[in-house]
């Protein structure tokens, strides 16, 4: 009786697998969105890196040659050894943002205007620090050209040296990071059980001691957060390249991300399969710590599931 | 409270901290003096190497004139808008979905679709270049406005899902179960329960995608080629060109930049906050 009546029939077959159905009508405009910008995209570069395309005519296949270019591109190596520079230089934003934290996680007048005029850079576009440092290294109007006379560097220029272009991006690019890891650790000292650090102060510890001990593990979270975001930043290093020196002079401030669109995107040509390439690789070094962070969320969903 | 609380300390140390606030608060904002200083300063000021010293004219507003009537700025800063907005609107409301259906539902491949937003959060943007270009050329929205924009939701519905779905699994799930025992449609406790206690959450990615994307420059550079649709960052930058040694007019073009952002910053300075740290609580 029921099974003729079409009607009754839908509904109980809605009802029925209603919680079986709506996870995918929700997961459905964001997911395919996301799998035809971002997941797709990932695998269709890995794909290009073995043509030899100019983005216009039909593409050749050439197997691994645009590799085995790189394997012999000077810049390439260039660019690969810059990486490596901002990858441990600009972890220095790490400690120095913890410093800074608790230099200024006191309780005194004005103290929140403080903090937050601390916060300033991080929200200010890489593009406009960019220009602000590239003006403050100019050699004779810059703001350190004062200081670059005192200690006889007369009309030094750092970006246009070899051997300091990439240390003073760094430098630059180290400002908003700070901030940002300032931001994750005063929010971190903010979330301290008070209760072990006094039981801590009970016990004679202190100073040191006490930060290294007691203070530290807990703020674990913390500089686990600000490990990967600098890390992420640091091999994304395109805005500041791109806006300091263009990778100059000579390639010599290139980094992977800016190479790659250099090779791929601009007036040096439309080497699409060899811009693809160099990608893969940074997407391969990029690739270990998402798959540590993923480890580690996985990790955490486990035991709280447990 | 970790350190110890200054008023605790001897008076000394206390009169040493307050002078040392201020002193390092002001280190730490010179790039940012630098700029507002430069930017009422004349040309005359920047030539003779001024840079520090009392402004000898004050031109604030004529150069912001300038700015404004001479380069295409408005249009620059209009153009911000035109894709901050929309991708702020388009990726919070994809995401609301997407967290909602992995905080709520147990299904075989949840964990592995949330690992893949996690992961493509992530990726550098240098291996999505060159496919993402093809297929906006090819839907013919290369050079405007709504191919930057979808993109950029795209992208951003990465980061927006890990958040939504951390923050929506805290909630209790007796309101959930009640909603349930009661006959409401999975639509229904979506919309009438889920959405209202998300609003703080909504709130801070609001904020932070504002920021981000008002702040993009790589892919307004590879979507994007002519003033009629870039935004405000590579605006700056072709101008950068064009001024070469005008550090006045760059100062107030980066100031008329950075506003927004700042502005945003300064109104939502908390849900900003809980927004950056929030969203990896779980890290």
């Amino acid at each position: 009786m029921e099974l003729n009546n079409p009607k009754t029939k839908r509904i109980t077959w809605w009802q029925k697998n209603q919680i079986k159905i709506s996870p995918w009508i929700f997961l459905a405009p964001g997911l395919i969105f996301f799998s035809i910008y971002v997941i797709a995209p990932i695998f269709v570069s890995i794909g290009i890196s073995f043509y030899q395309w100019d983005g216009l005519s039909p593409s050749i296949y050439v197997g691994l040659q645009n590799y085995i270019e790189l394997l012999d591109d000077e810049y390439f190596y260039i660019s690969l050894w810059n990486n490596l520079k901002w990858l441990i230089f600009f972890m220095l934003a790490v400690p120095i943002g913890l410093g800074l934290a608790i230099f200024l996680n006191q309780i005194v007048f004005g103290i929140r205007l403080i903090k937050s005029l601390f916060f300033f850079p991080f929200v200010i576009s890489q593009v406009v620090i960019g220009l602000i440092f590239t003006w403050f290294y100019q050699p004779n109007y810059g703001v350190i050209a004062p200081f670059l006379n005192f200690i006889g560097l007369e009309g030094f220029s750092i970006l246009a040296n070899e051997n300091t272009a990439t240390y003073g991006i760094i430098f630059a690019g180290l400002y908003p990071q700070i901030a940002y890891c300032l931001i994750l650790y005063l929010t971190g000292l903010n979330n301290i059980n008070p209760e072990q650090i006094e039981a801590g102060r009970m016990d004679g510890a202190k100073g040191f001691h006490l930060f290294w001990n007691i203070v530290l593990p807990q703020l674990r979270h913390a500089t686990f957060l600000a490990i990967v975001v600098t890390v992420i930043g640091a091999l994304r290093s395109f805005d500041m390249v791109a806006i300091m020196t263009q990778g100059g002079p000579y390639g010599y401030s290139n980094v992977l991300a800016y190479y790659m669109f250099e090779q791929a995107l601009s007036e040096y040509g439309y080497r699409m399969g060899y811009g693809s390439a160099i990608a893969t690789v940074l997407f391969t070094i990029m690739m270990f710590y998402i798959l540590f962070f993923i480890y580690r969320m996985y990790r955490n969903e486990r035991e709280d599931n447990n | 409270m970790f350190p110890t609380p200054i008023h605790q300390r001897p008076i000394v140390n206390q009169y040493i901290y307050k002078i040392f606030l201020p002193i390092s608060l002001i280190i730490w904002l010179i790039p940012i003096f630098g700029i507002l200083m430069t930017s009422i300063r004349g040309l005359g000021d920047i030539t003779a190497g001024n840079m520090w010293g009392t402004p000898s004219e004050f031109l604030l507003f004529s150069n912001l004139y300038d700015v404004f009537t001479n380069t295409p700025m408005i249009k620059y800063t209009l153009n911000s808008f035109k894709v901050t907005i929309p991708t702020m609107l388009g990726a919070v409301a994809l995401s609301c979905m997407t967290g909602f259906a992995l905080a709520n539902y147990k299904f075989k491949t949840n964990l592995i679709i949330f690992f893949i937003f996690i992961a493509g959060n992530f990726v550098p943007f240098q291996i999505l270049m060159i496919p993402v270009r093809d297929l906006t050329f090819k839907i013919g929205l290369y050079n405007t406005i709504t191919g930057l924009v979808l993109f950029h939701v795209a992208f951003q519905t990465g980061f927006c899902t890990l958040f939504m779905r951390n923050f929506i699994k805290a909630l209790p799930q007796e309101l959930i179960e009640a909603a349930r025992m009661d006959g409401a449609s999975e639509f229904r406790i979506f919309w009438k329960i889920i959405l209202p206690l998300t609003r703080p959450a909504i709130a801070a990615l609001c904020v932070l995608i504002f920021t981000f994307i008002w702040n993009d420059y790589f892919w307004a550079t590879v979507l994007i080629q002519g003033d009629h649709a870039m935004p405000i960052t590579a605006g700056l930058k072709s101008l950068n060109g064009q001024w070469i040694t005008a550090y006045h007019l760059l100062s107030t073009g980066s100031i008329v930049a950075a506003i927004p952002p700042v502005i945003m910053f300064f109104l939502m300075q908390k849900h900003f906050i809980a927004g950056l740290t929030l969203g990896a609580t779980k890290g």
